[in-house]
Order: structure tokens, then C-alpha cells, then sequence
């Protein structure tokens, strides 16, 4: 995208103004560095202008929690004196902003949006939570700027300055960042009094960030066969028990990555009164799909990241325009304990005919 | 490999919630055996109790609040509509919590959700049915519709197992089906017990003993996995194709309308493209049942 009339600057010691004004009118939430100094990880909370913003570095987790929450309340239960029941549900979510997300987050919601919009197979329904807060979300997304070794954004169709799902994209310009409208409402949002007309050496500055992040990716392998590779790969179990060999089944991709969905659900509180509680759950778990009788369809960690890249590179593609269910902003390989890399299973599925344990090509790269 | 993605979607307003349960009333309680007991149950309200519809062979999930939720079969016909059964066999803490209520208590009912036995489609064949276990409800569910619909179907046989004779539920219908002469009915039980005058045999054995032709013929089976596995095997024996079996899935499940991520199989989702499959549809699935 061009830039255009409509962008605006900010500078960085007037960004806490831009969002304190935006505070007004949103929930604003932004990225900021948890715990000791320059230690901690990089969380979405919801804005503080004293604890400021962080946008230079990566953060730790996705942006999902804000419209998936990683435990809400879906409704109150009550027993009534007179032997009755009333169920409760909580208010309506007011407008909320998410300020400073990387492009592959903003890209992220796009992959929730059709699964629980109830598209895709009769009998899926709305997700009226989610939507409600979908549809009074607005994002400020943030190109990046550098990138680390981990993204894969363009492998899965994105790209560090992608504006694909944001409302603004804000490109990296000296001493601040220049702000380009993506939607209508994005448009809306930059008639703030702390933004200035993005001058001419600001513009020029933030195109060369656009282009600067791209240059440093390497170049991209062809993915588009993977979710045939997949399928034909399901019934391989040396594979999958190789490239599930180092799984601890910690979960730790599931809860940061920007597109995992999944959840459970349970009731707090008994006696007269109490919650269903949806919380976000692993399906990298053992417990995920054990039965009461002690039959589990997933039984070992070899099933379950089969079911985890199958999902995300072959089931969600068949049923949702081909889209891959990742984004590619590498969370997962990056805070794995122990060396799973999302982009080697999916390549060594696309690449490897036989598997066995004993002779993996290339074997070693797990542990570079 | 990217499309442009639709508008962000919205809430329209009118959706309803879908965790949101409506509340029910226990009026029956029916101890089928040691670990079994069917609950019948009406919804409290009214209007909600007139609009409701279902097919057979769909889900529902009970809640009891403060344990939680947990998916059944509703395994009374819609040609019956003074209760709601289901069956519940004790297994985990849901399970455990329901079995404690009693008539006139509260609980939550979500349904129906999933698809349903093709029962129009069945019109004019002849129908063998094998249930395993617990795995009778669902078959019972399409079997009393059936003979509320008794013209619209041939021959029916029900073969029936359980370990033992104390394990077999539903006593009261048992009896009438095997008085009814517009059937044929066949119990078994795994090992010989004293007073028992049925069969005595593991119920693919006993299938194929019966040999069933698969002349117009469609079969119906749930059971445990085990059993599922040798009585698919005995059927294509038999004669039976892929597509003249039907079988109903059962899986964890939690949100019951395609989105937790716990009972897919492949890119199917058994509480909402099932949990009926035909033998045939099961086999172009990934294998993970």
C-alpha cells in the first residue's frame, strides 16, 4: 500500500499522548515489558501511561487474549431460595483498541474470524463472545522493522509490514512512526490532535523500513502442497514419532500462538452459585482428548503434533479457502524447550518420502 | 494459497448465545444397571418446550452446575415428545455429579446439536441393528422411532450384548421388543450365566451366526471400540458395503458446535458433520477414531 494523504505522524515522546487520547474512547491495549528491567517478557495489557509501550521488541505472546481471553466467564449460575436456576450472562464489551501488535497478530484474528463467525460446515454457530468483541476491535498494527531469525511470515502469505487484518499499519520513521490508514475506521482513528501530517522525510523514512524488514528474509520455500503432504504423511508413525521425539507437551506453542483456538470449558464454584469458565487449553495436552473411559483418539505426543500441524497446514485449509491456519510470526519455535520448528515439520513433510528414527537427513539442524 | 479474506465478521445482533443452556427439569430417574441410569427430562419452559425439535440420533449436552458439562445422545424418539431421555453411564466427574440427581431437580440442556441417522433415506429397507454396551442408547433412539413408524420400514432385527445379563439396560423395552412378533430380537451376554436363555457369545460371533442378508438391508451399530472394529468386520463378511453400515461416534467434546478443537477426525468434526458416519465416509477419514 501507497502511502497517502491520510498519513499521519507520531513521534515517540508524543505516542503516550496519541494513546492517552485514544483511552477516551477505547479500552486501549499495547504491548509492554513485564517484570525486572529489560528481563521480562512482552505482554498485551491494557494501556498504562506509566508503563508505557514496547515496539521494539517482538512481543513474547500474541495479541489473542484480548479478544479470546485466556479465561472468561460465559455465564453466572445461580440456584434461587425457591428451588430455581438462573443463568446470568456477562455485559457486552465496550470499544477496544489494540495499539502496536505485529502484522502476523493483526493477521492472526483473521483465522479465528471464520470458525467462529459458524462459516465453514452446518451446525457451527456463532461464537456470540468472541464476536461481540470482534466487531468493536480496532487494530494499530506495527511493522517490523528488523525481524528475527524464527519469522515466517511470508512463508504463510504475510509480511513484516503486511497490513492484512490491521485498521492502521504505523511504519518505523526516525524518531517516531508514520501512521497509514488501512480501513475507514482505521482513517477515523488518525484525526487525533497529538498526529501531524507525516511530512516528507518522515514518509521516506518509513518506506525504507517497509522495505528494509523484507530484504532480511530469506527467501521463502513453496508450502502450497502441504496440506496433500499431510494427508498422505498420516499414517507414517516413524515420522511423526521423530518429529514429535523432542515434544515435552509443555503446550507453550499453543498458548502464544496467534491462531490456536482451541478451549475448554468449565464450572467454578458449586452450592448456590458459581461460573462456566472457557479457558484456553492445549491440544498438545494428554488430558485434551482422553475419554472417561480411558480411550484417547490422540495417545502419545506423535498423534498429537500430527493433529497440531494437520490442523493448522491441512484440515483448516480444506475447510476455509485454502488459508493456512498460521501466521508465521514463530512463537512457537522460538520458546519451544526443546528445538520443535514448526517450518522443518512441515517441510520434512513436504520433503522426506520414508522416516525412520534411526536416519533423519539433517537431523542435527534441530539442535543449530 | 491466500485468498482476500471476507469482512471481519460481526455479531448480527440476533444470534444466540450458543454455551447459553436452557433449564430443565428431571422428572424421571431410571436405574438401567450398576453404572447406567436413564434421566427423562422436560424444559422449563413453555414455548421453548413446543418449538423444540430434534432427529434421531442428535446430541445433547447436560449440565449440572458446579460439575459441568458432558455430551449424550438423546436416545428417546421425537415421535414421543412428554420427556427428553437420556442415558448416562458413570465414567468421569460429570458423569459421577449426574448421577446424583433426582426427579424435580434442576440441570441445563444444550440440543440438539449434530446430524442425525438418515431415517428418510432408510424408508423401505430393512434394518439390522447391534448395540454394544452403552452403545444402545443411540440405537435405541432410531429403533423406537422406527416402530412408531413401523410401516415405513422392512424387517427389523436388533442384536443386543452386554457382558453380563445385569449389564443390559433398558428392561422394560426389552421385553416388549421381545414380545413383538414385527421384529426379531436377540440378546447376548460374553460369558454363560445361570437363568440366562439367550444367547451367550460376543456379538460379532453371534452376528455372524445369525448372518443377516444384506439384501435391502441397511445395519446400525455402536458399541465400544472393540466391539465396532470385528462387528464391521463380521458385516463385510456378511455382504455388507461400506455404505449399507452406519455407525454413531462418540468423542470428547466440549463446545458441541465445531470450534474447542477436541473431537475432530481429520477435517471432520464429530458434533457437527456426526457423530452418524456411514462405514464408508469413515473410511476416507484420517484414521484416529
Amino acid at each position: 500500500m501507497a502511502m497517502n494523504a491520510q498519513s499521519k505522524f507520531v513521534s515517540r515522546d508524543a505516542l503516550s499522548e496519541f494513546l492517552a487520547e485514544l483511552s477516551a474512547r477505547f479500552r486501549v491495549w499495547a504491548p509492554r515489558r513485564e517484570g525486572m528491567e529489560g528481563a521480562g517478557a512482552v505482554m498485551y495489557r491494557p494501556f498504562d501511561q506509566a508503563a508505557g509501550v514496547e515496539l521494539d521488541k517482538k512481543p513474547t505472546e500474541s495479541a489473542k487474549r484480548v479478544l479470546f481471553p485466556p479465561a472468561e466467564a460465559l455465564f453466572r449460575f445461580r440456584r434461587e431460595t425457591d428451588g430455581g436456576l438462573s443463568l446470568e450472562s456477562p455485559p457486552d464489551p465496550g470499544p477496544t483498541l489494540i495499539f502496536g501488535l505485529p502484522p502476523c497478530d493483526a493477521r492472526g484474528f483473521l483465522i479465528f474470524d471464520p470458525v467462529y463467525a459458524g462459516s465453514g460446515t452446518a451446525g457451527r454457530a456463532q461464537d456470540t463472545y468472541y464476536l461481540r468483541r470482534r466487531s468493536k476491535t480496532v487494530l494499530i498494527a506495527r511493522a517490523c522493522s528488523r525481524v528475527l531469525s524464527t519469522c515466517f511470515c511470508h512463508w504463510v502469505g504475510g509480511g513484516p509490514a503486511g497490513s492484512e487484518g490491521a485498521d492502521v499499519l504505523a511504519l518505523e520513521a526516525d524518531d517516531g512512526f508514520v501512521l497509514e490508514a488501512v480501513t475507514p475506521a482505521g482513517a477515523e482513528l488518525l484525526e487525533g490532535k497529538a498526529l501531524r501530517p507525516a511530512g516528507d522525510k518522515a514518509v521516506k523514512a518509513a518506506e525504507q523500513s517497509r522495505a528494509s524488514a523484507q530484504k532480511n528474509m530469506l527467501p521463502a520455500p513453496g508450502i502450497s502442497e502441504a496440506p496433500e503432504a499431510l494427508r498422505r504423511r498420516f499414517d507414517d508413525a516413524p515420522f511423526w514419532r521423530d518429529e514429535a521425539a523432542h515434544c515435552l507437551s509443555c503446550g507453550a506453542c499453543t498458548y502464544l500462538c496467534p491462531t490456536c483456538y482451541c478451549f475448554n470449558m468449565t464450572d467454578e464454584g458449586a452450592g448456590t452459585s458459581g461460573i462456566r469458565l472457557r479457558s484456553w487449553d492445549a491440544c498438545m495436552a494428554p488430558l485434551f482428548t482422553l475419554e472417561a473411559s480411558g480411550h484417547n483418539p490422540r495417545p502419545d505426543k506423535a498423534a498429537r503434533l500430527k493433529n497440531r500441524i494437520g490442523h493448522k497446514f491441512s484440515y483448516y485449509p480444506s475447510l476455509h479457502g485454502q488459508r493456512f491456519a498460521c501466521v508465521g510470526c514463530g512463537r512457537c519455535i522460538k520458546s519451544c524447550p526443546s528445538g520443535v520448528d514448526i517450518r522443518r515439520v512441515v517441510t520434512d513433510a513436504l520433503g522426506r518420502e520414508t522416516a525412520s528414527a534411526g536416519a533423519v537427513p539433517g537431523k542435527e539442524k534441530r539442535h543449530a | 494459497m491466500h485468498d482476500t479474506p471476507a469482512a471481519r465478521p460481526g455479531h448480527d445482533g440476533s444470534a444466540p448465545n450458543p454455551y447459553l443452556p436452557q433449564i430443565a427439569t428431571v422428572s424421571e430417574v431410571i436405574t438401567e444397571t450398576h453404572n447406567i441410569k436413564s434421566f427423562r427430562l422436560r424444559l422449563d419452559d413453555e414455548e421453548a418446550r413446543r418449538n423444540f425439535s430434534f432427529e434421531p440420533g442428535q446430541l445433547g449436552q447436560l449440565s449440572l452446575f458446579g460439575a459441568g458439562e458432558a455430551t449424550f445422545v438423546i436416545n428417546s424418539p421425537p415421535t414421543r415428545k412428554e420427556y427428553l431421555q437420556f442415558s448416562v453411564m458413570r465414567a468421569g466427574e460429570v458423569t459421577s455429579a449426574l448421577h446424583g440427581l433426582k426427579p424435580g431437580d434442576k440441570i441445563g440442556l444444550r440440543a440438539p446439536l449434530g446430524n442425525a441417522f438418515p431415517y428418510n433415506k432408510l424408508k423401505g429397507k430393512n434394518l439390522v441393528f447391534i448395540g454394544g454396551g452403552i452403545g444402545m442408547a443411540p440405537m435405541r433412539t432410531l429403533l423406537l422411532y422406527m416402530l412408531d413408524k413401523r410401516k415405513d420400514y422392512g424387517d427389523i432385527t436388533l442384536l443386543y450384548g452386554a457382558r453380563t445379563p445385569q449389564d443390559l439396560s433398558y428392561a422394560q423395552d426389552r421385553e416388549d421388543w421381545l414380545k413383538r412378533k414385527d421384529m426379531r430380537t436377540v440378546l447376548t451376554i460374553d460369558a454363560p450365566a445361570e437363568g440366562w436363555e439367550h444367547k451367550v457369545g460376543l456379538i460379532p460371533n453371534v452376528l455372524t451366526e445369525l448372518a443377516p442378508s444384506p439384501e435391502n438391508t441397511v445395519a446400525v451399530t455402536c458399541g465400544p471400540p472393540i466391539m465396532i472394529k470385528f462387528t464391521l468386520q463380521a458385516l463385510e463378511k456378511l455382504g455388507f458395503q461400506p455404505e449399507q453400515i452406519i455407525t454413531t461416534l462418540e468423542k470428547r467434546m466440549k463446545c458441541g458446535i465445531g470450534i474447542c478443537g477436541r473431537c475432530n477426525i481429520g477435517d471432520k468434526y464429530v458434533c457437527i458433520d456426526g457423530p452418524v458416519f456411514t462405514y464408508a465416509q469413515l473410511k476416507n477419514m484420517v484414521n484416529e477414531l
